[in-house]
């Protein structure tokens, strides 16, 4: 097997840039009533071993730009128009079909919120895993189902020798995403991405999941992309964040420093509007408004029409992502006043 | 880091206020769903206990929020308070009269005042009714409340109240966004002027931004008609944000009840212990310093629950005593007549205090 390729550019050199680079990515989808451009120029890059929160309100293009990383964009309607997504030093766009499939699964894999429907309800458990082995690593199906005993054993599902015969819907929703995290985890891919993985869960079960997840990227030292939109489970686990709204990267920033001081009024209207475990707050903050319809984005900057900072330059000009410091990004033209907001000196050294 | 002192513990109560009669007092409320084998002879074969044995009074104003995990009786409990199912066993008292055992006219007067909002701002509303039939609904089961020819004005008054255009009235569900179908929701709601609503899940399936939106107006809605909330949801802070007391339910039963400074500060059962650190906290400077309790395996089935205390094979604290005694709902020993924050209603034989949500920023 070709393991070199993996590290070498297309000049023949070695390459030292991140695990992934995803560069001014847009993705929109040609329907009916229109164009709608989901994802409009994402930016965020994340190295192996390294945690990427990805966070974002419903509709702003998470999983759009997921899919497009993956290669399995619904297309048509959706289609990539612009954009690079440098993986090991490849661009994946210009890969062809075959070889987009063997990147996919063996260097990188997924994990969907819904374990129910995308696992074959049809085939049980240590069939759908035994073919990881048999397809890709040209194992025997004796070979393969041992193999698959041990991922279930590793992912920590209780007798495993007996529940691999059970069918997707037998097991409960916690012992599914783990299955599907065992699928993933088949063939020690480089990146994971968890789309939402623990959002249908309880939290006791979610506190389990979110537990393996990070004991798995640690022991194989994988780049992992999380998705979400519950800023709690972004304290806890990332080691940088991604902040999207309207299809773009509003924000992006180490984690501690985000919630210290938002250099975006999105962020910061997010962080504000949560209610607090540890205290019973006063009234709730609210951003007003609702979030743009993608058929038509607001002119200049996206969030203007909810945005408490707003002036006339927002209505009519498209704020470029401005670097904050040497890890932060803002697309706010007022960041610096954005951030003089909160940037009181942290007490607790 | 040193670690922060905790804040001073507000003042030891139970959130009841002593003067004031309680709206609902659900005594024992029990709710088994038969489970039958075969076809055309069908034979009961067991019982899910949905709900099994569940008390918890309501008083006018406040605001009773219900936490637990998926299938823990939440909606069941919120079901029978509605008189949308029938309770296998147990009393529901409305000021005191058991409607349980109402029927007729009776039963009319008393349901007009407990209403009810649902978790799925999507599903819930009819699509093909316009927004101001939807809203004014209630009022073909109640004319009283409504004269015919005063309708649409009430119908307008609501959306104004909900924060929605009353120019809306015609339009269809479809034509609004999640937040704004919640508000339609509680407009229907609020139509009777009812004294208490079970609000299931109202907020569960909205964004963030949204969700601050609309449990600002629960709680101003709450303050102008003095309405007494259950609200039910899995999310712990907000439960904690706009409840007065809390009641934990695990596998049909309220594992623990209290003020919300009591559950959220000084919890001491074991479940709510557990369910309580695995809230993920909006702060990364807390995971140095968070201990999870991380729970093993999954929730009994309801069908076959485990004797004695339904937790205990979950809990890393069980014992002999466990397994064959089923602790109740009281204060426990240890803490009776101490009169501080630990002293509220606790299921559990070994109930201790254990500080779990750690402090943010
Ligand atoms: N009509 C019914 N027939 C049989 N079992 C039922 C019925 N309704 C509910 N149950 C069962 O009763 C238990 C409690 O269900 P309930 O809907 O009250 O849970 P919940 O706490 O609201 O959960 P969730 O958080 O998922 O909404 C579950 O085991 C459920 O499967
Ligand atoms: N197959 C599709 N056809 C048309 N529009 C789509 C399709 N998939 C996603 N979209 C649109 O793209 C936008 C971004 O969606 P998505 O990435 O799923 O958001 P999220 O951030 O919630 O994951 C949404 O407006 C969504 O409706
Ligand atoms: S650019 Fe203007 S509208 Fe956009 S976030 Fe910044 S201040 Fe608000
Ligand atoms: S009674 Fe026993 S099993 Fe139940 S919560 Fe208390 S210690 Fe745990
Ligand atoms: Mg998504
Ligand atoms: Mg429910």
């Amino acid at each position: 097997m070709a393991t070199s390729v993996e590290l070498s550019t297309e000049e023949g050199g070695t390459y030292s840039g991140p695990l992934l680079d995803v560069r001014n990515l847009h993705v929109e989808f040609r329907t009916r009533e229109g164009v709608a451009r989901a994802v409009n120029g994402v930016e965020y890059s994340v190295d192996a071993g390294e945690t990427l929160a990805v966070l974002g309100e419903s509709g702003s293009g998470k999983s759009v730009t997921a899919q497009a990383i993956m290669g399995i964009l619904d297309s048509p309607p959706g289609f990539v128009t612009q954009g690079k997504i440098i993986f090991q030093g490849r661009d994946l766009l210009t890969l062809g079909g075959e070889e987009r499939r063997k990147v996919r699964g063996a260097r990188m894999a997924m994990i969907f919120q819904d374990a129910l429907s995308s696992l074959n309800p049809v085939l049980n458990v240590g069939e759908q895993l035994g073919e990881m082995f048999t397809v890709h690593r040209g194992m025997s199906r004796k070979e393969a189902r041992a193999r698959a005993v041990e991922l279930m054993e590793r992912v920590r599902i209780p007798a495993a020798k007996e529940r691999i015969r059970s069918y997707p819907h037998q097991f409960s929703g916690g012992m599914r995403q783990r299955v599907m995290i065992a699928m993933a985890m088949a063939l020690e891919p480089e990146l994971i991405i968890a789309d939402e993985p623990t959002t249908a869960l309880d939290v006791t079960v979610q506190a389990q999941v979110m537990d393996l997840l990070a004991e798995l990227q640690r022991e194989y030292n994988m780049g992992l992309i999380l998705i979400t939109h519950d800023l709690g489970v972004v304290a806890d686990v990332a080691d940088k964040i991604a902040v999207m709204y309207a299809g773009r990267i509003v924000e992006t920033s180490p984690v501690h420093d985000i919630y210290r001081a938002p250099a975006h009024p999105y962020t910061k209207g997010l962080l504000d509007s949560i209610p607090r475990l540890d205290q019973k707050g006063q009234e709730l903050y609210a951003i007003k408004g609702l979030p743009p319809n993608l058929l038509h984005i607001p002119s200049g900057c996206a969030f203007h029409p909810r945005c408490p900072r707003a002036r006339d330059v927002c209505r009519t000009d498209d704020p470029p992502l401005y670097r904050v410091s040497q890890h932060r990004a803002s697309a706010c033209h007022f960041w610096k006043e954005t951030l003089g907001d909160d940037s009181v000196p942290s007490d607790d050294t | 880091m040193t670690t922060a002192s905790r804040p001073t513990t507000p003042e030891p109560s139970d959130g009841r206020p002593a003067d004031r009669e309680p709206i609902l007092q659900v005594r024992d409320l029990v709710k088994h769903f038969p489970l039958t084998q075969g076809i055309v002879f069908k034979r009961q074969v067991g019982a899910v206990q949905a709900v099994d044995g569940v008390s918890f009074d309501l008083f006018p104003g406040e605001t009773l929020g219900i936490v637990g995990e998926s299938g823990c009786g939440k909606s069941t409990v919120a079901k029978l308070l509605m008189n949308l199912e029938e309770p296998t066993s147990g009393e529901i008292l409305y000021r005191g009269e058991d409607i349980t055992k109402l029927s007729g006219r009776a039963l009319k007067a008393v349901r007009r005042n407990i209403q009810m909002v649902f978790q799925d701002p999507y599903t819930s509303l009819n699509p093909r009714m316009t927004v101001g039939d939807i809203i004014g609904e209630p009022y073909e089961i109640h004319p009283e409340v409504a004269p015919k020819g005063d309708r649409r004005k009430r119908v307008q008054e609501l959306l104004d109240v909900v924060g929605l255009n009353p120019e809306y009235i015609n339009r269809y569900p479809h034509q609004f966004s999640g937040g704004q179908r919640q508000r339609i929701g509680i407009a229907r709601g609020l139509a009777l002027r009812p004294e208490v609503i079970v609000a299931d899940e109202p907020v569960s399936a909205l964004d963030v931004s949204v969700q601050a939106q609309v449990v600002n107006l629960m709680e101003r809605l709450q303050d102008e008609f003095n309405l007494s909330y259950m609200f039910i949801a899995h999310d712990l802070s907000i439960v904690r944000h706009i409840s007065d007391r809390v009641g934990v339910m695990y596998l049909g039963k309220i594992v623990e009840v209290g003020a919300d400074a009591e559950i959220y500060e000084h919890p001491t059962h074991p479940y709510t212990q557990a369910l309580l650190s695995a809230v993920p906290v909006p702060d990364p400077e807390a995971r140095q310093y968070r201990e999870r309790i991380i729970l093993s395996g999954d929730v009994p089935s309801p069908a076959n629950p485990p004797s004695g205390c339904r937790f205990r094979t979950r809990c890393w604290k069980a014992r002999e005593r466990c397994v064959v005694e089923e602790p109740l709902l009281a204060v426990p020993e240890a803490f009776r007549g101490t009169g501080g924050p630990a002293a509220h209603d606790s299921a559990c034989h070994f109930a201790e205090e254990k500080p779990v949500v750690p402090r943010e920023r």
